[in-house]
């Protein structure tokens, strides 16, 4: 371990905000990469289906 | 008379959107259990484990995410732009549609390698901003994928689409290296300083096997990405098709 | 009576044959709308007064501007004028008889974007001087300034139908070019700009002019290719 408590882990030796504000923002950018997609899939699944009921209807 | 085939045979299967879709399908679970691993195991490594740096402390820790971001910006840019030469040359359609869904995720890898980059800058430097030769090159880059995206977006016919932003992104890879040999140039002539902002002098193992495994972590998030986007523009594009029908279904 | 049934024959026009023609379609038709030509060069005119007006008015501080900022308004000044590039033969069908002519599309892509230039960014290296003189740009760097613009103007040119032949079947493809073509411009403007400081300064221009040279080369082989595939590929929708 590089710190000796958990407050000194927090404040990185005084560039806490500048690694918790870096690592804040990866973690935002990889978490949507990754919900975003799913969420269009689901919506995507949802107006497919939708369509796919729709035109049986017509039949 | 039979066409000769210059290519093994798995590269036209490729072509199958339906293929790609059940391969696809088959090799997320296990990018995404890879990704997962690495990248939590990567940033606790990274943050609690990792030495500080000598000369700038515990700063030092965001070139964990800012080394894997760069290098996953510039890959996804190569990635698109054989993605873009392979749709414009077979005319495979899946191959647009990697290209597609390659953009926005590079786009979204270079912002961060771009904000760290400034953010490292503030206690490096004093300012948040810099124009160092790998920041701004990182900037001009950002600004080829929004272009990509901005001209994809804006013709309606998808086939058109994606011939011209594969023909953009070609255009763009071509003039990548200019571009980094100007910007390197031009920022020797402005700044006496000789020291670069993300300059890595010789890392011991400590340091580099953290930043080895985000940056394998980051690649493989990447491929859950890529793919995650591919299958749904494959159902997108392929909706008339009867095996999405079959699937749409199923369910 | 002799019929002329041989194909090749009749093709003793050849590739510059084909260029001239091409050239002088342009320039006839450009000439036809005098006021449209003179649109480009007012608006790098306008560009160059933003500064003193928007920053300082103070000589020795434009000085230091100076060749960076007709650069930059020339840049500016070319992207403009490029939308207009293919545009009214696309809405007229001609490009589309373009590109089912048998005439190889290199030679007229070519000759049309270099018609252009003459037009433009020739038009725009003529007038760099009295911007020049407008910034306090010194004597000593307008030689540089003309040289650079000179060989930089052509390669912006070609870049620039890039975008306008990706962009030409979209209504509103305008602001879409600059975006497009902007980041490619920027080695241009690096070289250009640099050249300029470097006449100022008294140091020798050969290897940026080099540079801006090697550029063009590499501009005037590939463009025509690029722009040649957008075309079709625009047209084909």
């Amino acid at each position: 371990m590089s710190f000796n408590s958990f407050s000194e882990f927090l404040s990185m030796g005084g560039h806490g905000l500048y690694v918790w504000l870096s690592y804040g923002l990866g973690a935002a950018i990889l978490v949507a990469n990754l919900v975003l997609p799913k969420l269009a899939c689901n919506r995507l699944w949802i107006e497919q289906k939708r369509r796919l009921r729709r035109e049986e209807e017509v039949r | 008379m039979a066409e000769k085939k210059w290519m093994p045979r798995w590269f036209y299967q490729l072509a199958s959107p339906r293929w790609c879709y059940q391969i696809t399908g088959r090799l997320l679970p296990w990018f995404s259990v890879a990704a997962l691993l690495l990248l939590i195991g990567g940033t606790v490594w990274a943050l609690a484990f990792a030495p500080a740096d000598y000369q700038q402390g515990n700063s030092f820790r965001i070139i964990y995410l800012h080394v894997p971001s760069a290098i996953l910006a510039q890959s996804a840019y190569m990635l698109m732009a054989v993605a873009g030469a392979i749709g414009l040359i077979w005319k495979m359609k899946v191959a647009d549609m990697v290209l597609k869904s390659a953009a926005p995720i590079g786009a979204s890898m270079a912002v961060l390698a771009l904000a760290t980059g400034a953010i490292w800058g503030k206690p490096t430097w004093g300012s948040w901003w810099v124009w160092d030769a790998r920041l701004t090159s990182m900037l001009i880059l950002l600004f080829l994928y929004l272009g990509v995206m901005a001209l994809n977006s804006a013709i309606e016919n998808e086939s058109t689409a994606a011939q011209a932003s594969a023909v953009l992104a070609l255009v763009g890879v071509v003039n990548i290296p200019i571009i980094k040999y100007s910007v390197e140039w031009w920022n020797t002539l402005h700044q006496p300083a000789t020291f670069k902002l993300t300059e890595k002098p010789a890392m011991p193992v400590e340091m580099w096997l953290p930043l080895l495994v985000m940056v394998i972590g980051f690649y493989c998030f990447f491929a859950v990405s890529l793919m995650q986007r591919l299958r749904n523009e494959i159902i997108w594009r392929e909706r008339r098709a009867g095996w999405v029908r079959e699937l749409l279904n199923k369910q | 009576m002799r019929m002329d049934t041989n194909p090749r024959q009749s093709s003793s026009v050849g590739m510059t044959g084909l260029f001239a023609a091409t050239c002088r379609r342009e320039f006839l038709l450009s000439f036809r709308r005098k006021s449209d030509l003179v649109n480009p060069l007012i608006f790098f005119l306008m560009v160059a007064t933003l500064f003193p007006l928007g920053v300082s008015p103070e000589p020795g501080f434009l000085a230091q501007l100076a060749p960076g900022v007709v650069w930059v308004a020339a840049l500016l000044a070319t992207l403009l004028s490029m939308d207009a590039l293919f545009r009214s033969d696309y809405e007229d069908g001609s490009l589309e008889q373009l590109l089912l002519s048998p005439q190889p599309l290199f030679v007229v892509v070519l000759a049309k974007v270099l018609a252009h230039w003459m037009m433009t960014g020739l038009a725009l290296t003529l007038m760099a001087p009295l911007l020049g003189m407008m910034l306090f740009l010194p004597a000593e760097g307008m030689p540089g300034l003309m040289l650079s613009l000179l060989l930089g103007t052509p390669t912006l040119s070609l870049v620039g139908a890039i975008g306008a032949a990706l962009t030409v079947g979209l209504k509103k493809g305008g602001v879409l070019i600059s975006l497009l073509v902007l980041p490619l411009y920027i080695p241009v403007l690096i070289f250009g700009s640099s050249a300029v400081q470097a006449a100022v300064t008294g140091l020798p221009l050969g290897g940026y002019l080099a540079l801006l040279g090697a550029l063009l080369a590499l501009a005037l082989g590939l463009a025509p290719l690029a722009i040649s595939a957008a075309l079709r590929i625009s047209i084909s929708s």
